[in-house]
This record gives C-alpha cells, structure tokens and sequence, in this order.
C-alpha cells in the first residue's frame, strides 16, 4: 500500500511539480498515473522510491515513512521499471535480472533458482540467459526489465512508461502479459503512462493529473469514462469517450433482447409475422439444438414444403458471450446486415441479440 | 648497407647482451621506470577521472588543468625535479607520472559521463549506493575508454622513460645518450628500436589486458556498432 498524504515537490528554482497529493494505492491494485506532459506524473511515481525527494507532507510505502529509510534499502524493496529499460550492457540476461539478488547478498543456487522462474514466468526462452541485452529484440529487453525488477518479489513495483519504447502489435502484447502475470502475482503496482488507452486497460484506478501536479480525478477506469469530474478530464478522455466506455463493460451487463427468433421447420408466413413483430425484414434461425443457423430476410423466403429451412440462410460471423465487451457486440453488429450482435452462451447455443439502441441507453 | 650491417653486427653482439650495461638489463631497467610510473599514474589519475565522472562536477577544470600540464615538455620537468630533488630516480619519476596523468584523467572522466543516464537511474533505482553504481555499472561500461586512457599514458611513459639517462639513469636510453657523445651511430640506433620495440609490446600487452577486462557483451556491441557505423558511413 502507497499513501500520500499532502505530498508537495518544489525544486529548487522553485517550480512545484507536485502539490499537495493525496493519494492512496492500495494493496495488489494497479493505479495508472496519467496526464500530459510536465504534469508531475513520473515525480510523483519517482518520489515513492526517493529516486526524486518530496519536499512536503508524508508518504508512506507499507506503513513506512520513506524519508525515514535509507534509499538504497527502500529501493531494493520496490521493483523499479523504466521506459528506457536501463539493462546493463556488460551483463548475460540471466545477470541482469540477479542485480538485486546480489545486492541484497542471496547465494548462487538460489539466484539460478529464482532467475529461471522468473525467465519462464515472462516468456523468455533458456537460451537468451546467457546471451546479452545488444542480442535481444526490444520486446525480450522489455521482459527482462520487468523480470529484473520481479526478481527479489517486491511487494511493490513501480512502472514508468514500461512500454513506450516498443511497436504497438508487441506493446499490446506486453499489455496482456503483464495483466495476466498481474493476476498472479498480486502487486501494488504505480504505473506512469500519457496514454489514456494504456490506463484505461492496465488501470484498476487511473488518477489524472494537470499541469502542476493536481489530481484532477482517481477513479476506476468506468467511473471515470461515465462521470468525468471535470472539463479538463473530459477533454482529457477524448472524443472517443463512449467507445472506451463500451470497452470496459461486458455484454452481461445489459439484457438481451429476445429477437424476431423461429425454427428451420417454421413456416414461412410465421417467419413473416414474427419479423412483423420486431419491426424487422429478417429473422433469425435457430435450430433445435438452440445453436445459431444464421439469418435470412422474410421477403421470398421458403423451401418447397413452405418452411424456413436452413439452406439458404446467411452467417452472423461474429458472435459475443458474456465475457465480451461492449465494444465487441458493437463491432459484430457492424459486421452483419442486420445491424445487431447475436449473444450466446459458452457452448454457443442462442440467448438473444443486442442492438445499437440497446448500447446507446446503457452508455447514456 | 653499411649502418645495417653494423646495427646487426650491434644487437647480435654476445658483449652487448651482458652485465650492467647489457641489453637485458637495460630492458628491465626500462621497464622498471615505464612500471612504476604508470602504476603510479594510475594509482593517482584513476580514482580522480572515476570520482569526477561519476559526480560530474568539475571535470572540465580538471581536464584543462591535465592538458596544459600535458603542454609542459617532459624533459623541463626531469630537468627542473633533477635541480630541485637532486640525481637519482625520483625527478624521472616524477617527470613521467606527470605526462601520463592526463591521458588517464581525461578517458576516465570521460568514459564515466558517457554511460547512458538510464544505466545510472536503473542501476540506482534498484537501490545500489554510490560506490556500487560507479563500481559495478560504471566502470565496466566506461572500461574500454579506461583502458585506452591507460594504454596512451603507458606507451608514452614507455618512450619518454630514454630520458632518465640524460640525467644519468639507466634504461634504454642510455644507449643513445653514449651514442651519441661516442659517435657510435649503430649504438643509437639499436637503442631508438629497441625502445619502438617496447613501446609496441606494451601496446600489444594492454590490449591483451584490456581484451581480459572488458565484458564479452560490451566489446561484440562496441564492435556491432562500429561495424554499423561504417556501412552508413559508405552507404550514405
């Protein structure tokens, strides 16, 4: 647990970087600290492991006043990771990622021990633990700095800008590994980025900074994109704030309709009234076995014997779950005529279809 | 053909190559003075560049104060330490730690503050102390241009060392101090070789030193990147 209380940070030549912060990130939650340039974000992160002093009010790491620990041991408790990663050059991987270990005095076996755990944990091969930083591409660098700061299992880490430096295909993969490796291994985390995007997804609460280190809002990702506190965090969000909203809430969250629904074995003037019904010029076919067959417009509808069928009918390529986004249903109903998202079930069986104005009166 | 002749007739002499005035002992003598200065130099002008480079302050007066002590003639200096200390080997002492302080302060202070600053913030993030940073992520970084500092002031010390015989000193220049006031051209001249001879072995030498120093990570990726310095170089 991180707490400021009434931080301030004043440099010398007396601009404040950071005033008066009260902030409280608790126990295995990440808090993304985010803002623009210049506002105080990576002072405030830096000031949790002294790397910058604060100059006011009190911060606490664990129970622990920082300003009464030495730096070099409050360091070596709190996993520091940068933007510009910092490996050593003159270092093997597996070298790198025993700095602390060393420091802190462990024995050869364990260090080996916890290296090679560490490497599986993050997805690097055995081979490159003997190869070093200038043979690694940028995403294995990245993992390694992550691995190197894991290494003596900090209760603690902080992230500054971890995946700013690599492409966007590998920093969203790098995105993914860390939130499932953060679901196993529970830390504290404080994590600096100037992407919205970014704090939206890795943020269990996002604090948005101003220039001159206000806190402007600190909220979870939801709350924030529903309720922004304040013209600056409005804007702040973007134009694409009911997209990002959409994002982070499940399809469980709203009611399926229950959709102009017949059988294969229906007739064709039944498949008309029930599209009647609904208001649209299609239905949707669902067999026996309540499994999806696809959709067909009403109109000229009809095999030889007067029923729907299911040989002529059309596909809904995408289908979403409870476990979905929003955003997703929104993207499946783009994908089909018929402009709406089929729900299923975990074995894929029938349970309604969402529709635009469905999404829009959840987001309203 | 004459003067080869006689320069070969010179080293491969069997008198030449015993007692006090033999060449064997002359090399060691050599060696001897080349050794204890730059041991010297070192023990002094390292840890100053180390310190100045990791603290970065004052490093450039210390460079200039090095370069202008640089400007100042070695032979002034044995000159001017032989009328204030007298005959013997300090004056030569001092005249060579003088000439090769600079190289050492100037490489090391230099090298220091060209370690990236993330290796700095990364390695002091993860809670290392000063000394331990400067130690262990510092130097080993800096250590190619350390070494170079240290090769330069060796390989003058090694040549500027003939010296010590114009104030009466052993070493290899007393072959051509009495040379010269013999006239004997093949003596001078099989002294000036041997002295290219040393100062080529030295060289060859520390880089061994330094091949045995520097991390196998760090010289493959100086090499890389001076591999892709030089196609960029033709290709643009």
């Amino acid at each position: 647990m991180i707490v400021f209380e009434s931080v301030n940070k004043t440099f010398p030549d007396g601009t404040t970087a950071v005033a008066s912060l009260d902030l409280e990130v608790g126990e295995g939650e990440v808090a993304v600290l985010v803002g623009p340039s210049g506002c105080g974000k990576t002072t405030t992160l830096r000031m949790i492991n002294r790397m910058i002093e604060p100059t006011g009010g009190r911060l606490t790491v664990n129970g622990r006043d920082v300003m009464s620990v030495d730096p070099p041991e409050l360091r070596r408790g709190i996993g520091y990771v940068i933007q510009q990663i910092g490996l050593f050059p003159h270092r093997t991987i597996a070298e790198n990622i025993a700095t602390v270990p060393a420091l802190v005095g462990w024995d050869k076996r364990r260090t080996r021990e916890r290296v090679d755990e560490l490497m599986t944990t993050i997805g690097l091969d055995a081979g490159v633990a003997d190869r070093y930083p200038h043979q690694l591409s940028g995403g294995q660098r990245q993992r390694v700095g992550v691995a190197r700061a894991l290494a003596v299992d900090p209760p603690i880490m902080l992230m500054d800008e971890p995946f700013g430096a690599v492409d966007p295909i590998v920093r969203a993969r790098l995105q993914d590994e860390f939130l499932r490796l953060q679901s196993e291994v529970n830390k504290t985390i404080a994590f600096v980025t100037h992407d919205i995007d970014e704090a939206i997804k890795m943020g269990d609460r996002i604090a948005i900074f101003s220039q001159g280190g206000h806190l402007e809002q600190y909220d979870t990702p939801a709350n924030i994109l529903a309720e922004p506190a304040n013209e600056f965090v409005e804007s702040f969000l973007g134009g694409e704030r009911g997209l990002k909203r959409l994002a982070l809430i499940p399809v469980a969250e709203i009611e399926a309709d229950p959709g102009p629904v017949v059988a294969p074995d229906d007739s064709a003037e039944h498949a008309a009234r029930v599209a009647a019904e609904h208001g649209t010029d299609w239905v949707v076919v669902v067999g026996p076995d309540r499994r999806v067959r696809g959709w067909t417009f009403v109109d000229g509808v009809g095999d030889a014997r007067g029923t729907v069928g299911d040989a002529e009918l059309r596909p809904f390529a995408l289908q979403v779950a409870a476990g979905d986004s929003l955003r997703a249903a929104l993207n499946a109903m783009m994908a089909s005529r018929t402009g709406v998202a089929v729900r299923v079930d975990g074995d894929r069986r029938y349970e309604g279809i969402l529709t635009q104005e469905l999404l829009s009166r959840t987001i309203r | 053909m004459d003067i080869l002749s006689a320069l070969a007739g010179w080293l491969t002499d069997p008198a030449n190559w015993q007692g006090s005035d033999g060449i064997p002992n002359r090399i060691f003598e050599h060696v001897w003075y080349s050794l204890t200065a730059t041991a010297v130099a070192v023990a002094i002008a390292l840890p100053i560049g180390l310190a100045l480079g990791h603290t970065g302050r004052g490093g450039q007066l210390a460079i200039n104060v090095s370069n202008v002590g640089r400007a100042i003639p070695s032979f002034g200096i044995i000159i001017l330490a032989f009328i204030l200390a007298g005959i013997g080997f300090i004056p030569v002492l001092i005249a060579l730690v003088a000439l090769a302080i600079p190289p050492i302060i100037t490489n090391s202070y230099v090298g220091i503050r060209a370690v990236d600053p993330e290796i700095r913030e990364a390695a002091a993030g993860m809670g290392m102390t000063g000394a331990q940073i400067l130690r262990r992520a510092e130097l080993p970084v800096a250590m190619p241009l350390v070494m170079a500092g240290i090769r330069t002031s060796a390989v003058q010390v090694v040549a500027t060392a003939t010296l010590a015989a114009v104030i009466g000193l052993g070493g290899l220049g007393r072959y051509i101090i009495s040379g010269f006031s013999q006239q004997d051209t093949p003596q001078v001249l099989g002294g000036a070789i041997l002295v290219a001879l040393l100062s080529l072995a030295t060289e060859a030498g520390l880089g061994a030193v330094q091949r045995a120093v520097v991390s196998e990570g760090l010289a493959q990726r100086n090499a890389e990147a001076a591999v892709a310095a030089k196609v960029s170089a033709t290709t643009t």
